[in-house]
């Protein structure tokens, strides 16, 4: 394999996985504010069906997109009221609507199987960055907008998280709302609001399999995204630009997985579809075991804390429990 | 909003705080009933009482953290309106909760920016550590603050609300319990710190159960009992005479115990013991966490001892203890229970040999949040048979709490009841002949009588032959109950010294490292 072949599976693998920024990030906003959303399988593939819905009645893929939102919103809302009115198990509530949200696509997405119906235009490289060497063509010769606008979406998370006042409050409901009530903050709506905008993504992420990089409708479309993606998110450790790198990493696996099945004939396919979930579940294991921070134990202080917290991989401290006020 | 920022602006230094008929219910429990209390500005007001008296239901009440069922607050004579913490920050009212509420994953210049008011929509760390630093000039705070919050000992995490809060321009502060877990010199300066907010013209509420620290500390004190005000006493005078050093007016305390609990209290004694037979012996132990490693050449426990340790938190005491519990795996040493060497051996082994381990954390630890007293007595005799004998445990955890006088019942869940019953309820748990005990924080945030109590229990333990292994920050309770005495300071750890060798002052001197 050469170095151009090389970048052609990593851009590939980019394009790929983006839909699944779309929902990892979306999820992980969720989860910083401690409302675990484990209905994203169903969310995803109610989203990708009404988007392309939407979007072969209305004639627009933009339409299509903001109803798979609108969809991904009111799920989130269930777990939200479930989660954190009724202070419900959010486990109980997320699994039960994941196979519900599925089962309904498939229902409702009947008459819609396999035909053909609207995508998303194809974009432009963008210039002078397309020029770069390696980056230009690894990044900005995509032809397609969503990638463009997922690069956005990490960039923008990650300083949202981590340079802004609102999310550092974002930050501080997830590991202990009790204390960010005291400071003054609403947990309770914040918690929501989170919750419905991470839905939205998730939405959003079903929309841009159908409309655009697995276009079409077909029953249970998007099988298994879903909960690759909440794996991801703790991959990721809470932070966009690690879970946009597992999201890649999961691509690239995928894009392997492709070429290897067109080279090795007497295998079959199934395997190189279901290969990259069991080695995503395999690099994940190997990431979160203990390993890690024995190894950085014998490291001296200064470097050990910098390391520790760009590896840090524990869950926001709130994550999965209801705030009771008194 | 426009309408607060006067209101913040009206209240700009003294405030003088009235509670006045305040109600709170939980279910059946009437923790405030009918309680008034005038805080003057400028000073500094005590809240004591007994666990679950409803102290610090009242100052979250007054710092909106829950709601009142019924009554008014006034400030500077005027109603105000506090139903949540943000309406109570806007009238300047802070608090300082009785276990941290702050962000332990996050930094302390994270944790400051998350409070302030000042921080910008985009964050300007460096801003904020200038003004941070600033903060703790002023008041000689000495906190990193690049460091993780968690990693942070009590006293200073404490420190850090107080600037967070100073910051937020609070003139009313509250403190619930802040001198548990913080050491001699850190509670020295949260004093100073305190005086000098009151003689700015702050007012400060100070709620505890050591009495000595609100008779050096307040003008006036307030006690409660059972969710009403016992009494009200002004200790002004008391500072006024005598200026020196640890003035202690013993007729004070006395009427500050009668209101507290009805009654005076007697102090139990413990009778020297024998030293004759050895039941816990260790030799040569070295023991390793991520933090620090302690050496720990020789100890001998007698039968009936009591030994204490003293040290400032997390210089390895917890580490020593559950490795003498069996809980931690020596990296060298041996340890013996009763010549038998257990080095090594499972936890199961030492429970057999009759060595239990009551930890500092009640709730995540020693007992299980969620379940009931009676449960929990189910729990402590399942092995035996299969099925719970319901009325066998309900009558046994009836027993447990007539003879450790719990307030709950068999059916309350153990996260429901007070500080002082919960460690009531630890100690009804513990199985009946046991060689030694090792105990950390026996008596944090209990009250005097609950204190008292728990010493009563521990040395009638001690006299059928029970040998106790105790952490605490408290050098009274130290100086007071042990044989012998270990000081740990900064990863080192001085030989058992009899205790007729030592008072508080040289037993402070240790802790700071000098032997
Ligand atoms: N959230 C709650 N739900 C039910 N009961 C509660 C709750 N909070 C407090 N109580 C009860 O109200 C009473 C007063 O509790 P409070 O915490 O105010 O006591 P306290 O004086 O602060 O005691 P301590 O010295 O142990 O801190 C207790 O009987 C307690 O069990
Ligand atoms: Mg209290």
């Amino acid at each position: 394999m050469d170095s151009a072949q090389l970048l052609i599976i990593l851009a590939t693998a980019i394009t790929t996985a983006t839909p699944l920024v779309f929902a990892c990030l979306g999820e992980t906003l969720t989860e910083r504010a401690g409302v675990i959303n484990l209905s994203a399988e169903g969310t995803v593939m109610l989203g990708a069906m009404v988007g392309f819905v939407v979007a072969k009645t209305t004639e627009s893929v933009w339409l299509g997109f903001l109803g798979a939102a609108a969809v991904g919103m009111l799920v989130a809302l269930i777990v939200a009221y479930g989660a954190i009115t009724l202070r419900q198990s959010q486990i109980a509530i997320g699994f039960v609507l994941a196979l519900l949200c599925s089962d309904l696509s498939s229902y409702l997405g009947n008459p819609y199987v396999r035909i053909p119906g609207p995508t998303v235009p194809p974009a432009f490289p963008i210039p002078i960055l397309e020029a770069i060497p390696v980056l230009g063509p690894l990044f900005f010769r995509q032809g397609d907008v969503l990638v463009y606008a997922s690069y956005v979406l990490i960039i923008g998370m990650w300083f949202y998280f981590y340079r802004t006042r609102a999310g550092l409050t974002l930050r501080a409901i997830g590991e202990q709302p009790a204390a960010a009530f005291v400071r003054g903050h609403n947990v309770v709506a914040l918690r929501y609001l989170y919750t419905l905008i991470g839905g939205a993504m998730i939405g959003i992420a079903g929309a841009a399999f159908s409309l655009d990089f697995k276009a079409g409708w077909s029953h249970r479309h998007t099988a298994g995204y879903g909960w690759i993606a909440l794996a991801i998110v703790i991959f990721g450790g809470w932070n966009p630009l690690r879970v946009a790198l597992g999201a890649y990493l999961f691509g690239i696996l995928q894009s392997l997985a492709s070429v290897a099945q067109s080279s090795i004939q007497d295998v079959p396919t199934q395997v190189f579809t279901v290969a990259p979930f069991i080695l995503m579940i395999l690099v994940l294991v190997l990431t979160s075991a203990g390993w890690l921070d024995r190894l950085l134990g014998y490291l001296p202080v200064t470097p050990r804390r910098a390391l520790m917290r760009a590896l840090r991989t524990a869950p926001p401290a709130a994550l999965g429990r209801p705030f009771e006020q008194d | 909003m426009g309408l607060f920022a006067c209101a913040t602006a009206g209240f700009g230094l003294r405030v003088k705080v009235e509670l006045q008929h305040i109600h709170k219910r939980f279910g059946p429990v009437h923790a405030n009933d009918d309680v008034s209390l005038t805080v003057e500005a400028g000073t500094i007001h005590g809240l004591l009482g007994e666990n679950g008296a409803g102290k610090s239901t009242l100052v979250k009440i007054l710092s909106g953290f829950i709601t009142r069922d019924s009554g008014v607050i006034l400030l500077d004579g005027r109603p105000a309106h506090i139903r949540s913490p943000a309406d109570a920050l806007r009238y300047g009212i802070g608090m300082l909760h009785q276990d941290p509420l702050d962000f332990p994953p996050l930094t302390v210049v994270e944790n400051f920016m998350a409070g302030s008011p000042s921080t910008p929509p985009i964050l300007n760390p460096r801003a904020a550590e200038r003004e941070f630093r600033r903060w703790c000039a002023r008041f000689n705070f000495d906190i990193d603050p690049h460091a993780q919050v968690g990693d942070l000992t009590v006293g200073e995490r404490q420190q850090l609300e107080i600037v967070r809060l100073l910051a937020n321009g609070v003139g009313t502060l509250i403190l619930d319990e802040p001198t548990t877990g913080i050491s001699a010199s850190q509670k020295t300066l949260l004093f100073q710190t305190l005086r000098r907010l009151a003689d700015e013209g702050k007012s400060i509420i100070f709620v505890s159960h050591k009495l000595e620290d609100v008779e050096a500390l307040c003008d006036r004190v307030t006690v409660m009992r059972r969710g009403q005000v016992a009494g009200e006493l002004d200790l002004r005078p008391l500072h006024a005479g005598a200026q020196q050093a640890s003035s202690h007016h013993p007729e004070i305390a006395a009427r500050i115990v009668e209101l507290m609990f009805g009654r005076a209290l007697a102090m139990p004694t413990k009778p020297p013991t024998r030293r004759d037979e050895v039941v816990l012996s260790i030799e040569g132990l070295v023991l390793r966490s991520d933090r620090l490693e302690i050496r720990v050449d020789q100890l001998s426990l007698h039968r009936g001892e009591v030994v204490g340790i003293a040290g400032l938190e997390g210089s390895g005491q917890q580490l020593f203890l559950t490795a003498c519990a069996g809980l931690e795996p020596p990296a060298a040493g041996s340890i013996h229970i009763a010549g038998h060497n257990l080095t090594h051996r499972p936890y199961a082994d030492f429970l057999r040999a009759g060595v239990c381990y009551v930890p500092a954390d009640r709730l995540r630890e020693g007992l299980i949040a969620g379940l009931t007293i009676q449960e929990h007595v189910a729990l402590r005799a399942s092995g035996r048979h299969f099925f719970i004998d319901r009325a066998e445990v309900r009558a046994e955890a009836e027993r447990a709490i007539a003879a450790f006088n719990i307030r709950g019942r068999p059916d309350t869940y153990v996260e429901r009841l007070s500080g002082g019953n919960q460690q009531r309820t630890q100690l009804a748990l513990l199985p009946a002949p046991l060689s030694v005990l090792v105990m950390e924080h026996p008596t944090r945030g209990l009250d005097i009588e609950s204190t008292l109590w728990v010493w009563q229990q521990l040395i009638a333990r001690c006299q059928q032959g029970t040998a106790i292994l105790f952490a605490s920050s408290d050098l009274d309770e130290i100086v007071q109950y042990s044989d012998r005495v270990i000081v740990f300071s900064g990863g080192r750890v001085s030989p058992a010294i009899p205790v007729a060798e030592l008072d508080v002052e040289l037993l402070g001197q240790m802790i700071g490292g000098r032997f």
